[in-house]
């Protein structure tokens, strides 16, 4: 690889570690001191509607980019083409459903702002937060569905595009390994980097948003029994809500 | 645990829990929403909530609130029965409910409570000098725009609107002609509703964050609010529609059964404000290994009485027991002796439980209303009180008598039939003695009483004396005598934006300055004994000074050394000088 300059190594080799610590510290503040706070803050009640339509296909839509991610990111080139995956099949596959995904992610939250912005009671309830918010998330989106119809677009007519699982994998993967291959993302085109720093963006701003609400994801409720019994809390004198211990309910 | 212990009836008794429970007694309802506005004041006068009404009365036949909730084809509140017996939410099970999570589909708009508004009442001060009086026009509390009101929670009160409105009722509809609207021939009667605080409480069941919880030692169903991550599916799971979704917060709200006040003893807001006196509130015993099989019997018309076999009865000495196997104090085994919620609903067997076919096994039941039978029966030149004319009536009342089994058996008319009969033969059996006549037991053990039995309930529906209406036992576990169970009682509501917000909030001066107080029973028993005592009572916590000491004693550090080195004190002279750590009394 190629070397890199200081702002490289501020963008790829210091930059997602302030994010990992604001995202994670972020989270634990938030855990602690503002429980009350940490909800989906749905504003179903006002407009369903079209909310019926949109937020599945935002939120279903996401998952998916996100599964792609995961897969894209985390899994080296050298694995699947051990388990016998071309990379050409393997880009067809990855481009197409990311297409697919973007696509229903994109429209979703685009029929989801244009609701928030038409419907006077949820224009109300929205806050300078959610603006700042619905732009990093809308940006972080539209570069990434960008790039991937880029990419698309010139492979069906067979150029040359670069593989990302050369270059912001790898150096995705170096940071968890606290020794980030600055190196490699320094090589990325400028595309990749753009909707790398958005994404960054929308993790330092995570914990402070109504984007906190996916990580409660219910998933404890398939294994729980349906009725909860709770005994009342046991709440020492003094102690701020925050520091109470919450017990489970089954 | 250990032994298998058994009732009175032979029968193994499971887990015992209890349940603070209420009766309401219809034919007292005026329908003067004093217990809604009560409640509001108490629970709800925030942003956020301003359609939610913990406690609300609506006149029957109506739509009730929201708009037809009863209709559970629509709403898909409660429970159904599978072909194999067992349980599952209307609206779906586990994985249905995760499934939909992203957008609720049967959950009401707020169209269907109302919009709430406000008043534009700064045009009337401000209006400049005209022809015309100013107005104050309504805007709505969710976008301050001006808006034109055509619904609220009583739109329909008193049969307002007339056959149009009340024609929606989802019972009317199920009944069809039966239900006659023409002047000469309506009816109406009151039915005040607050949470069921249910035994198989469905919106427990439906929250997928575990938020919702029934209290183990008195049944209370609450949301934390810590918890409460606003998916919205308790709206949904409730039949009674009876959970509220904080629009400003963005997280579930309901009646509390005011558990800050029943934890002291004291009733709920709407039964203490209650201008009639026809709640009741006490203790129920009941087995809760039995509620699921109780609440998956086949036929609907049976749930009734199943659920009225799970109730344990408090003076059977083998009930006290296992109650004292799972830690329930003596004293609550003694308040639920006493209950006038088990006098009414299992021993009299006048009160029926609210919709028992969406299977949540409510704990709000209600006595059936009399309709104004006397007068009519007196207008047709019938003695109005005596007992045979009185028991003829009861099947061609104002009120159809398959309205009231609509709403209390899911349609069986065979209880109502025989709760209104037991309330005909108290009234000639009270009038005879009235009347200085003998006492005729005939009456009685026409509807299977006894005459003491008839007098007993007459002491409870009619004098209906405060003492009688609420037997409350105080929280456990808060006194020496059974202390262990629980050191200290939170309020989970009580911060900034929440159901509490406003309680015991920081006051810069006086007994509360400083520290925020938690509602907490011991805080309520030091505050009554530093209110009551004459001398100095330990508070516990901090050091006293000129602005939070109550005038008794010599508190440390408040005055100077005694200079003659006596110890002699002009308060308590036998009061500690030094706080010590606990401060209950």
């Amino acid at each position: 690889m190629n070397g890199f300059g200081p702002v490289d190594l501020l963008l790829w080799g210091v930059l997602p570690y302030a994010v990992l610590v604001v995202f994670v510290g972020g989270l634990v503040w938030r855990h602690r001191y503002d429980r009350f706070g940490w909800t989906t803050r749905s504003s179903e009640l006002y407009e369903s509607r079209l909310l019926r339509i949109g937020s599945p296909l935002f939120h279903v839509g996401l998952l998916f980019v996100i599964a792609g991610h995961v897969v894209g990111l985390l899994i080296p080139e050298s694995w699947t083409r051990a388990l016998g995956v071309s990379d050409s099949i393997y880009h067809v596959t990855a481009l197409s459903l990311g297409l697919v995904a973007g696509v229903c992610t994109l429209a979703g939250i685009v029929l989801l702002i244009w609701r928030r912005r038409t419907k006077g009671p949820v224009f109300s309830a929205t806050t300078k937060n959610d603006k700042l918010m619905y732009a990093v998330l809308v940006l972080a989106l539209v570069t990434g569905l960008g790039m991937t119809a880029y990419f698309a677009g010139t492979e069906v007519v067979g150029g040359e595009t670069q593989d990302y699982r050369h270059t912001v994998s790898p150096w995705f993967r170096s940071i968890w390994i606290l020794n980030p291959d600055v190196s490699a993302m320094a090589a990325a085109e400028g595309p990749y980097k753009l909707h790398a720093l958005m994404g960054l963006a929308l993790f330092a701003l995570f914990p402070f948003t109504r984007l906190v609400h996916a990580f409660s994801a219910p998933l404890g409720y398939l294994v729980r029994p349906y009725i909860v019994y709770r005994s009342r809390d046991p709440h020492p004198a003094g102690a701020g809500h925050a520091e109470r211990t919450t017990r489970r309910g089954w | 645990m250990s032994e298998q212990t058994a009732d009175a009836g032979g029968r193994p008794i499971g887990r015992v829990m209890a349940q603070v429970a209420m009766v309401m007694n219809l034919d007292k309802c005026i329908g003067c929403h004093t217990c809604s506005v009560t409640c509001k004041q108490a629970w709800t006068n925030r942003p956020g909530v301003e359609y939610a009404w913990f406690n609300n009365v609506e006149t029957r036949p109506g739509q009730g609130y929201p708009r037809t909730y009863q209709d559970q084809e629509k709403w898909k509140g409660g429970w159904v029965r599978k072909p194999n017996g067992k349980l599952v939410p209307r609206a779906g099970g586990r994985l249905k409910r995760l499934a939909t999570i992203f957008a609720n589909p049967v959950m009401p708009s707020l169209q269907d409570y109302y919009e709430p508004w406000t008043y534009d009442y700064d045009t009337l001060i401000n209006a400049p000098l005209g022809d015309d009086i100013p107005v104050a026009t309504p805007r709505s509390a969710l976008t301050g725009e001006p808006m034109k009101v055509e619904w609220s929670a009583n739109w329909d009160d008193d049969l307002g609107g007339g056959p149009e409105l009340a024609r929606q009722d989802p019972i009317v509809q199920t009944l069809g002609d039966q239900v006659r609207f023409s002047f000469e021939e309506t009816f109406m009667f009151y039915l005040p509703r607050i949470c069921e605080h249910c035994l198989n409480p469905a919106c427990v069941a439906t929250c997928p964050s575990g938020a919702l919880y029934k209290r183990s030692e008195d049944g209370i169903v609450l949301v934390d609010q810590d918890r409460c991550r606003g998916w919205r599916m308790c709206v949904t799971g409730c039949p009674y529609k009876k959970i509220y979704f904080n629009h400003k917060t963005g997280k579930a709200e309901k009646c509390t059964l005011c558990y800050p006040r029943v934890e002291v003893g004291m009733p709920t807001i709407c039964s203490e404000t209650c201008v009639g006196r026809l709640r009741y509130l006490g203790v129920i015993l009941y087995d809760a290994d039995r509620v699921e099989e109780a609440a998956s019997v086949e036929d609907e018309h049976d749930l009734y009485e199943s659920q009225l076999d799970v109730f344990l009865d408090p003076s059977d000495p083998a009930v006290r027991a296992a109650a004292r196997r799972d830690g329930i104090p003596d004293r609550w085994v003694d308040s639920a002796a006493r209950s006038p919620i088990y006098t009414l609903a299992k021993r009299f067997r006048v009160a029926l439980p609210l919709h028992p076919e969406y299977r949540t096994m409510p704990m709000v039941w209600y006595i059936p209303p009399l309709s104004p039978v006397v007068d009519t029966l007196t207008s047709t030149g019938h003695d109005g009180e005596s007992a045979p004319n009185l028991f003829g009536a009861i099947d061609t009342l104002r009120i159809p008598i398959e309205y009231l089994a609509e709403l209390f058996t899911a349609g069986d008319t065979g209880p109502v039939r025989r709760v209104l009969r037991r309330l005909a033969a108290m009234r000639s059996y009270m009038r005879e003695i009235n009347l200085g006549r003998e006492r005729d037991e005939s009456i009685a053990s026409d509807v299977g009483m006894t005459g003491d039995q008839i007098e007993e309930m007459y002491r409870l529906l009619a004098l209906a004396k405060y003492d009688d209406r609420y037997v409350i036992p105080t929280a456990y576990g808060v006194d020496e005598a059974d202390r262990g169970a629980i050191e200290e009682i939170g309020c989970d509501l009580d911060f900034e934006g929440g159901p509490g917000m406003g309680g015991a909030g920081q006051v810069p001066f006086g007994e509360a300055s400083g520290q925020p107080q938690a509602a907490t029973v011991e805080n309520f028993h030091a505050l009554q004994g530093r209110q009551t005592s004459d001398a100095q009572v330990p508070t516990g916590e901090g050091r006293v000074n000129l602005l939070n000491w109550d005038g008794n004693g010599r508190p440390d550090g408040l005055f100077p050394p005694n200079q003659s080195g006596s110890t002699e004190d002009h308060g308590g002279g036998d009061q500690p000088r030094t706080p010590r750590e606990g401060g209950s009394t």
